[in-house]
C-alpha cells in the first residue's frame, strides 16, 4: 500500500496482457511435464508391480493353484503356459508388453480375462463413488464456507467436532453401525433401506429398476459421503480463514457490499481453488474407503472385485486390478495439478 | 557449552509443558491415552490369551450385556470385554510400532532430501511423491496379502505405505532450519553433514516429529482395523479383527448391537485421544516454530 492504487494498476494491466500468451505457452509446458511425470510414476508402478508379486513366498504356480492337487507334468506344464520357465528378465519384458497391451491376464477364480471382470465391476463404481463424491464435495465445501466464515461460532464448533469424529471413525464400522440401524432395523425401528447388493433378485424394470438400484446406493453411498466430506469441510473451512483476513475482503466490506455478497463473490471463489484441488488429489483415499464399502455392502464394483482378490488369493486379479486403480489415481493427481495450474494465476507467475 | 544447551532446553521443555496444560482437549487426550496403554500393559496380570479361545468360550452365545457379561458375548459365547482388552495389545502395538516405522523413514528421507539439496535430495522427492500418491489402504492391502499375515508384515505394510507426508514435512522444515545463520557459522567453523543433520537440524525438527507421531499412530490403528476387517490380518485378536468376526457371524442381522458397538468405541476412543493429544501439540509448538523463524 505503499504506491496509490491508480498509478499501480495500469502497470499491471500492461505487463498482463503482454505475458498472456507467454503463460499460455507456460501452462502448456507445465502440462506436458506433469504428463511425463505421470508416465514416469505408471512405468514405476508397472515395474514395481513385477517385482513386489514375484516376491511372494513359494512357488507361484503352487500359490496360483491354490493347494489343489497337480501331478508333475500338470506343474510343468502350467509353469510353461504362464512362461514361469523363461529368465526372469525375459519375463519382465513378456509382463510389460502384455500390460500395455492392456492384457492382464485370467483370473484364476472366475476363468476370465480379468479385463473383461474389470469393465463389469467399473460401472458400478463410477456410480458410487461418483454420486458419493458430488454429495460429499457439495455438502463440505457448503459446510466448510459457512464454518470458516462465522469462525468460533456454535456452527462452526459443532462442524469441526463432528468432522473431527468423522475423521477418527473407521469407514468400516460406520458403515456396519448404519447397516445395522437403518438396513436391519434395531429394536422398534424397522430397516428402511436394503444393505446388500445393488438390485434386488426379482428387479423391476424401467424407471421401477432405477429406484431399485437408487435404494440400495443410499447405505453405501451415505458411508461413503459421511467419512469423506469431513475433510474436505476442514480444508474449505481453513482456506477460507485464510481468505478473511485478506485486503481484499476489508475492500469488499469498505465498499459496503452485504455480508454475503463478501463472502459469495470475494472470499469463496479464492477459496475454492486449493480446495477443489485437493479434492483431487485425496482421490487414492476414496478409493480406499469405496473398498471397504463396496465389500461391506457387497456391492459388486472394482473394490469389491479388488477384496475378493485378496482373501482368495488371486494374484492375477489382484494384481490387475491394483493396476488399473492406481494408474487412474496417478492420472487424477495429474490432472488436478494441471488444472490448478490453469485456473491459478498465482501459481501460474512462480 | 553442552551445560548450557542442556539447562536451555530443560527450560524450554518445561515451558513446553506449561503450555500444553493449557490445551484443554489435549490433557484429556493424553489421560485416556496413558490409561489405554497401562491397561494394555497390565493385560497379561488378569487374563491370558485363552479369553481369545473359541474352545474356552463358556457364556452363553449372543449374551446381550448384563452383570456377569458386561458388554455381552460373541458368537461362541467369549466375553466382548475381555476380548476387547486382551485385543488392544495387537492394535496398539501395530499402531506404535507402524507408526514409528512410518516417522523414522519420512525423517531419516526427509532430513536427507532437506540437507542434500543436489540430485540426491531431487530424487528422494521424486520417490517421495511416487509414493505419495499411490493409494495407501490399497498398496498395503497387496502388500499384505504377499508377505502373508503376520504382525510384522502388518507393521511393514502400514509403515511403508505412510511415510510420505512427514517426509514432506520434515524435509520443508529442514529447509527452514538450515537457512538460518548459525548453521552457516557452524559449516564455517568446519561441521560436517552428519554433525549439521543430527545436532542442528534434528533438535529443530524434533517438536515437529513428536506431533505427527501422535497423528501417525491415530491413523495406524485405524488402517490396521481396516485391514484386519478387510482379512489381511496377523491373526491375532485385535479391534478389527473382531468387527470382522461380527460381520462374518452376521451381529447386524442378528441385533447384536454390543459385538459392533464395543470395538469400534475402543478405536474411536484411542483414536480420538491421540488426535486430540496430537492437536494439542500443534497448537503448542506452532507459534514457537513461528516465533522461531
Amino acid at each position: 500500500m505503499t504506491a496509490p492504487l491508480d498509478a499501480v494498476e495500469p502497470a499491471v494491466q500492461a505487463a498482463g496482457s503482454a505475458e498472456e500468451p507467454q503463460a499460455r505457452r507456460g501452462t502448456l509446458r507445465y502440462a506436458l511435464s506433469k504428463a511425463g511425470g505421470a508416465l514416469f510414476s505408471i512405468a514405476m508402478v508397472i515395474v514395481g508391480t513385477f517385482f513386489v508379486f514375484r516376491l511372494l513366498p513359494g512357488d507361484p504356480v503352487r500359490n496360483l493353484a491354490q493347494g489343489r492337487n497337480m501331478t508333475p507334468a500338470q506343474l510343468d506344464l502350467e509353469r510353461h503356459r504362464l512362461g514361469l520357465d523363461k529368465p526372469l528378465i525375459d519375463q519382465f519384458f513378456d509382463f510389460v508388453g502384455d500390460t500395455l497391451r492392456l492384457d492382464l491376464g485370467t483370473s484364476y477364480e472366475y476363468k476370465r480375462p480379468v479385463l473383461d471382470l474389470i469393465g463389469e465391476r467399473l460401472g458400478p463404481t463410477l456410480l458410487l463413488t461418483g454420486t458419493g463424491l458430488v454429495i460429499a464435495v457439495s455438502l463440505g465445501l457448503w459446510q466448510g464456507t459457512h464454518a470458516g466464515w462465522r469462525h468460533g461460532s456454535r456452527f462452526d464448533r459443532f462442524s469441526t467436532g463432528a468432522s473431527l469424529v468423522l475423521w477418527s471413525v473407521p469407514t468400516f464400522w460406520l458403515g456396519l453401525l448404519l447397516m445395522m440401524v437403518l438396513g436391519v432395523g434395531i429394536g422398534p425401528i424397522p430397516g428402511l433401506f436394503p444393505f446388500r447388493g445393488i438390485e434386488s433378485i426379482d428387479a423391476p424394470d424401467g424407471f421401477a429398476y432405477v429406484l431399485d438400484v437408487a435404494s440400495h446406493m443410499v447405505l453405501p453411498c451415505l458411508t461413503l459421503v459421511a467419512v469423506v466430506y469431513a475433510q474436505y469441510l476442514l480444508v474449505m473451512r481453513s482456506s477460507l480463514l485464510e481468505e478473511v483476513s485478506q485486503d481484499y475482503v476489508t475492500v469488499a466490506r469498505a465498499k459496503g457490499l452485504r455480508d454475503d455478497d463478501v463472502r459469495k463473490r470475494h472470499a469463496v471463489p479464492n477459496a475454492l481453488l486449493p480446495t477443489v484441488t485437493l479434492v483431487f488429489m485425496r482421490i487414492g483415499f476414496v478409493v480406499g474407503g469405496a473398498v471397504t464399502v463396496e465389500t461391506i455392502f457387497t456391492w459388486p464394483g472394482l473394490g469389491q472385485l479388488f477384496y475378493e482378490a485378496v482373501s482368495v488369493p488371486d494374484f492375477t486379479l489382484m494384481q490387475g486390478t491394483f493396476l488399473l486403480i492406481t494408474v487412474a489415481v496417478i492420472v487424477m493427481n495429474t490432472l488436478a495439478d494441471v488444472v490448478y495450474h490453469m485456473i491459478d494465476p498465482r501459481v501460474r507467475s512462480a | 557449552m553442552t551445560s548450557v544447551a542442556t539447562a536451555r532446553r530443560r527450560l524450554a521443555l518445561s515451558r513446553f509443558w506449561a503450555d500444553f496444560r493449557r490445551q484443554r482437549a489435549g490433557v484429556v487426550g493424553l489421560v485416556i491415552l496413558l490409561v489405554a496403554v497401562l491397561l494394555a500393559l497390565v493385560a497379561p496380570l488378569f487374563i491370558d490369551e485363552s479369553v481369545t479361545s473359541v474352545v474356552t468360550g463358556t457364556g452363553p452365545k449372543w449374551a446381550p450385556p448384563s452383570l456377569e457379561y458386561p458388554f455381552g458375548t460373541d458368537e461362541s459365547g467369549r466375553s466382548i470385554l475381555l476380548m476387547v482388552w486382551w485385543g488392544s495389545r495387537t492394535s496398539l502395538l501395530i499402531g506404535f510400532l507402524a507408526a514409528l516405522l512410518s516417522i523414522v523413514i519420512g525423517m531419516v528421507v526427509g532430513i536427507t532430501a532437506g540437507h542434500f539439496r543436489g540430485w540426491i535430495g531431487a530424487s528422494l522427492m521424486r520417490v517421495t511423491d511416487w509414493f505419495l500418491v499411490l493409494p495407501s489402504l490399497v498398496t498395503a492391502m497387496v502388500l499384505a496379502a504377499i508377505l502373508g499375515g503376520s504382525t510384522f508384515t502388518i507393521i511393514m505394510a502400514i509403515g511403508v505405505t505412510t511415510w510420505p507426508t512427514t517426509a514432506r514435512l520434515i524435509r520443508a522444515q529442514t529447509l527452514a532450519v538450515e537457512a538460518r545463520p548459525y548453521i552457516e557459522r557452524s559449516k564455517a567453523l568446519g561441521a560436517g553433514h552428519w554433525h549439521i543433520t543430527t545436532r542442528h537440524v534434528l533438535p529443530n525438527v524434533a517438536p515437529l516429529l513428536l506431533a505427527s507421531t501422535t497423528l501417525e499412530v491415530a491413523s495406524a490403528i485405524v488402517t490396521e482395523s481396516t485391514l484386519a476387517f478387510l482379512g489381511v490380518s496377523s491373526n491375532k485378536t485385535s479391534w478389527g479383527t473382531m468387527l470382522r468376526g461380527s460381520y462374518d457371524w452376521g451381529a447386524p442381522t442378528q441385533g447384536a448391537w454390543w459385538y459392533i458397538l464395543i470395538p469400534g468405541l475402543a478405536i474411536l476412543a484411542v483414536v480420538m485421544a491421540f488426535m486430540l493429544a496430537g492437536r494439542a501439540l500443534e497448537a503448542v509448538l506452532n507459534p514457537q516454530l513461528r516465533r522461531a523463524s
